[in-house]
């Protein structure tokens, strides 16, 4: 029996616009993949990833046709077959595993039938031997409480167990190949980490091979042991997964590794510049040349073609490149800079923000208060609890936790939009007037947000002008043309040209967009400007930019920075400080470089050992109990029903105390310190870095 | 379940209540009263005052409300003041006769409508579709005069199938009233089956459509599974609302519909008893639409509370 499960050759696919045109979003994509063999897929957003995986299944999403090629699956081109044909391939032979499983799973349905008639279809079970299966799947998959699971219906899972009940429904079928369409996308790194080394057992056990399509490296090296890179439509680098992550060939594949931020190495990743071409923006010669320090006049004219590099190895390394040998020769020349001039953590530092034993609740106010405790309902703990913080001028104070543990919510009472019910403010040493219509205009000016999602807070109708006019009218007495240039200026400032003025939102990029958003938050010229997850929404690539811009920014401007992210890695990358919260409850707080050394508090300890790292042999740790919680505990730890190292009652009844490991580094926990020294969670160390880091020459 | 049953009702009589008082209001507190509304200019002072001391005018307006309310409760809506009868005697048969006429036209309109839409979706932009969605654009767009008149002039004065006009009396047995009945029942399929269709085949498109739709193909499920088993109570239970809108205004009686074809319904009796100014008429007919449009609405959100899993637990 031949090895080779698929072969995909010379794929062209498009869509049909509107208009009639034919846009092309797959171009002359050949690949083989050998029975067994886990193949990671990255690139940025946009460049085909997804349209690629649903060819493996003879699938085209309304509107696309294939113009060229085939995709044959155990040598039957998928393309040539019926619709009877292939749903016999279908889920059998090879399943999907969706993007988003709360919306990829019928919402009438329980989710139990929903993999029962997988099953049914595929490998004639019924009756008692149907059930039993079913279960035996979801136990597979690590899912608690099976019998009862098997009768709810989606909406009463939480994200990690849909993801999972997606991944039992792929392997229902016993696939021989699956694909897997970013699984881990929007779940908590404690999560994903379960995720992904449930899909490594999976492979191990079953020997399925799996297209594992991500814009995470860190994902697909704990999975894959084959990378394929992808940019506009054609796959320019293939290879191991070690190969192509030690020394990658390709100048966008170094420029992709290179804008990753990295959990053990301070500093900000370097930014790629432009972006990838839309569908439609064919040019001659490589795709990559506006983008490409090594474009030369070749590369303008000839369309380089997919050539094997001299390395050896069991898996073959190809690149799409004329001038691959050059880029290797340039060697792991741009180092991850240090852009950031850490602040010294000098008891000079003049603190802006204070926020002292903050309590914060989402529980019912006003009339639906007074019924509640009529009614002698218990009254719920509350959201953010005993919040204490010091923010200086000119820092970063970054915020991390999982879903849920309150971040927004404390940026949303500083930004004065929900009052606390306890507990002092104070900013610039005055007391903060906790409602926004209490403070004056003066008030507003100083503080600014930046949100996740530039879509929301932009007004789609408004021109960029507009959009920066109105902060510059409020708060500044300037004439229409001052308020123009100032407009420009600001533009410049996130390096955007004035040609933008005009533009609406609907004509930007993602990226483009957030950049006009912190544009509109500086033109306040804030002292504190509250960064709510505004990186979480864009690509690597486009993510490194603007960390870039708001470093920069605030290096000239020296405005603080409240910064929530769940992402560790990018607040290494940012941060001067950081607050690691539970429930609404800080577990540790210090300045970064102590944060991201031993000792460690056990959440944050959770939290950094289930970054996957974008390096080969890169492994998860030590987990915490994968246990969605709806409530913080009322009395103890907040972190005790998770927490992996749980000494005892103790840990239940009373409240940890505050153990003060260096100056401004505080751990809250009932292990001593010397104990909690001992770390098993190593992060590679900085020289290791250095001969990976490899990014684009900037010329 | 039980509790969410209970607050849903009692809900239902609040609404019905602002109602009560909304209709007594605008027929009682305008300015004038029913004396001087229904004489007219022709009012002189004696009459006026005959009249309202006849029907109890002089007295405030709260206890009025009360009275009416009491009695409304009780069943008796006063005497119309052009009849010179119980109002309850004279919207009886007029209540039986719109109930006919809308209940015919919803048993064809809701089976119908829902299958042409979902046809029509399924087979999107193919030639199936496109005469569907051309034929409902053509019927939602023609007013309902113009589609009883063409029916008029081509199935009675064309064909003599059926009577154009309805002659008889409100209160004629049903049987006398089925010729008559046909062609005001096509007249009303025919335009709310246009509607029903266009709203049934933008749900079933968005349902076809969406990711979940999508895995269940990509499951290797047959056709008629994912259609039937994964598609369907995704597109009929958003409809089961729209439904239950149309069915109010169905049969509540239409004016329209009713006076093309002189159909003793109780759309016309309003028409009437607004022309005339018989004020008890009126606040019977609306409130008798209201609870109509209550009772269905409290009958649809029951429905989907029960059938939707998503709504069961979020209210449970
Ligand atoms: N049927 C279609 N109709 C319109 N546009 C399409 C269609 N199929 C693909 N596209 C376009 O083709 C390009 C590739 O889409 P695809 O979803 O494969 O990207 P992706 O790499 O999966 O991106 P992401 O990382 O954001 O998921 C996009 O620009 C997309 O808008
Ligand atoms: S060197 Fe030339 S061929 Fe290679 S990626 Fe750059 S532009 Fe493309
Ligand atoms: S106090 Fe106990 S439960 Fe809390 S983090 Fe420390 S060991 Fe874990
Ligand atoms: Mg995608």
């Amino acid at each position: 029996m031949s090895q080779k499960l698929l072969e995909v050759e010379g794929l062209t696919t498009g869509f049909r616009t509107q208009a009639g045109q034919v846009l092309q979003v797959l171009r002359n994509v050949s690949l083989e993949m050998q029975r067994g063999e886990t193949l990671g897929l990255v690139g940025e957003s946009g460049c085909g990833k997804t349209t690629f995986g649903m060819t493996l299944l003879g699938h085209l999403r309304p509107g696309g046709q294939v113009m060229a090629g085939s995709v044959r699956f155990e040598g039957v081109d998928l393309f040539g077959l019926g619709p009877d044909e292939l749903a016999k391939i279908r889920g059998q032979r090879v399943a999907v595993i969706p993007q988003s499983a709360s919306s990829a799973l019928t919402p009438t349905m329980r989710v139990g039938e929903q993999i029962a008639e997988v099953l049914t279809l595929h490998l004639g079970l019924a009756g008692a031997e149907l059930q039993e299966r079913v279960l035996e799947l979801l136990t597979r998959v690590h899912l608690p409480q099976v019998v009862e699971l098997v009768r709810r219906f989606p909406h009463e899972l939480s994200g990690g167990q849909l993801q999972r009940v997606a991944i039992a429904m792929g392997l229902a079928g016993k696939p021989e190949l699956l694909v897997l369409d970013e699984p881990t996308t929007g779940l908590d790194v404690t999560t994903q980490a379960h995720i992904l080394d449930l899909l490594r057992e999976i492979q191990e056990s079953t020997g399925t091979a799996m297209l594992y399509i991500s814009h995470d490296m860190g994902a697909i090296a704990r999975v894959c042991d084959r990378l394929a890179v992808m940019y506009a439509g054609e796959i320019v680098e293939d290879g191991a997964i070690d190969d192509v992550f030690a020394d990658p060939v390709h100048p966008y594949t170094r420029g992709l590794l290179g804008s990753v931020p990295r959990l053990s190495y301070a500093g900000l990743p370097q930014a790629m510049a432009g972006r990838p071409p839309a569908p439609g923006e064919d040019a001659v010669g490589c795709a990559f040349v506006p983008r490409c320090a090594f474009a030369d006049e070749t590369c303008k004219t000839i369309d380089p073609a997919l050539e094997a590099t001299s390395r050896a190895g069991a898996i073959p390394h190809l690149v799409q490149c004329h001038h691959w040998q050059r880029v290797l020769a340039s060697g792991a020349s741009g180092q991850m800079r240090d852009l950031k001039a850490r602040m010294e953590q000098d008891a000079e530092a003049e603190p802006l923000l204070e926020l002292t034993e903050v309590d914060i609740t989402y529980a019912k106010r006003g009339l639906a208060a007074l019924v509640a405790r009529w009614r002698n309902e218990p009254e719920p703990p509350t959201t953010v609890s005993g919040f204490t913080i010091t923010i200086h001028r000119g820092e970063t104070l970054a915020l991390v936790g999982e879903s849920g543990s309150g971040k927004s919510t404390i940026a949303r009472t500083i930004a004065g939009l929900l009052p606390p019910r306890a507990g002092q403010i104070d900013f610039g040493g005055q007391d903060l007037a906790s409602a926004v219509e209490g403070r004056p205009a003066e008030m507003h000016r100083k503080i600014q947000i930046i949100f996740q999602n530039p879509d929301a807070s932009l007004n789609p109708r408004h021109t960029v002008k507009q959009i920066l006019d109105a902060p510059l009218r409020l708060y500044f007495e300037m004439d229409g043309k001052g308020r123009l240039d100032r407009s420009g200026a600001l533009l410049e400032e996130v390096r955007l040209t004035p040609r933008y003025l005009e533009r609406h939102p609907g004509q930007m990029s993602g990226g483009e967009k957030q950049r006009v958003a912190v544009a509109r938050a500086f033109a306040a010229e804030p002292d504190l400007v509250l960064c709510d997850e505004v990186t979480s929404a864009l690509d690597v690539s486009v993510q490194a930019a603007v960390l870039e811009l708001l470093a920069g920014l605030q290096a000239n401007r020296g405005a603080a920075y409240l910064f929530i992210s769940h992402d560790l890695a990018v607040v290494r990358a940012i941060a001067d400080r950081v607050a690691v919260l539970y429930q609404g409850r800080i577990c540790e707080v210090g300045p970064v470089a102590e944060i991201y050394a031993p000792p460690y508090h056990p959440y944050t300890e959770t939290l950094l050992a289930a970054v996957p790292e974008p390096a080969p042999g890169a492994r998860a740790q030590l987990l915490a109990k994968d246990v969605p919680e709806a409530e913080p505990p009322t009395r103890g730890c907040c972190f005790q029903r998770r927490c992996p190292r749980r000494i005892g009652s103790i840990c239940d009844d009373e409240a940890p105390p505050s153990q003060f490991v260096a100056e401004g580094h505080i751990i809250r926990c009932h292990i001593p310190l010397a104990d909690l020294g001992e770390s098993q969670v190593d992060l590679i160390s900085p020289a290791e870095i250095a001969t990976q880091g490899a990014v684009v020459d900037g010329k | 379940m039980l509790k969410l049953i209970v607050q849903r009702l009692l809900f239902s009589v609040i609404t019905l209540t602002i109602v009560a008082v909304v209709v007594f209001a605008m027929t009682d507190l305008l300015p004038g009263d029913w004396a001087t509304a229904y004489f007219g200019k022709w009012a002189t002072e004696e009459g006026l005052a005959a009249m309202r001391e006849e029907y109890g005018l002089n007295r405030p307006a709260t206890e009025r409300f009360a009275e009416w309310v009491g009695n409304a409760l009780r069943g008796d809506f006063g005497d119309s003041l052009t009849r010179k009868k119980p109002v309850v005697e004279l919207i009886k048969f007029r209540l039986r006769n719109s109930l006919l006429l809308g209940g015919l036209a919803s048993l064809v309109t809701i089976p119908l409508a829902t299958l042409l839409g979902i046809s029509a979706g399924l087979r999107r932009d193919r030639a199936p579709d496109a005469i569907i969605s051309t034929g409902s654009i053509v019927g939602m767009s023609t007013p309902e005069f113009v589609i009883g008149t063409l029916l008029i002039w081509a199935l009675s004065v064309g064909l003599g199938l059926f009577p154009s006009m309805t002659l008889g009396n409100p209160d004629a047995p049903i049987v006398d009233l089925l010729p008559n009945v046909v062609m005001p029942t096509m007249t009303l399929t025919i335009a709310s089956t246009a509607y029903l269709l266009r709203m049934v085949r933008t749900i079933t498109i968005n349902v076809l459509t969406s990711e979940y739709v999508e895995m269940a193909t990509l499951k290797g499920l047959p056709r008629a599974r994912v259609v039937f088993r994964h598609a369907l109570p995704n597109i009929l239970l958003p409809t089961i609302n729209i439904m239950a809108l149309m069915l109010s205004g169905l049969l509540g009686g239409t004016f329209v519909v009713e006076v093309v074809f002189n159909y003793p319904g109780l759309g016309r009796a309003l028409v009437d008893a607004v022309s005339f100014r018989d004020v008890p008429m009126i606040q019977a007919i609306a409130l008798l639409w209201a609870v109509m449009y209550v009772f269905f609405n409290l009958g649809a959100d029951l429905m989907t509370t029960f059938l939707d899993p998503r709504l069961r637990s979020l209210r449970g």
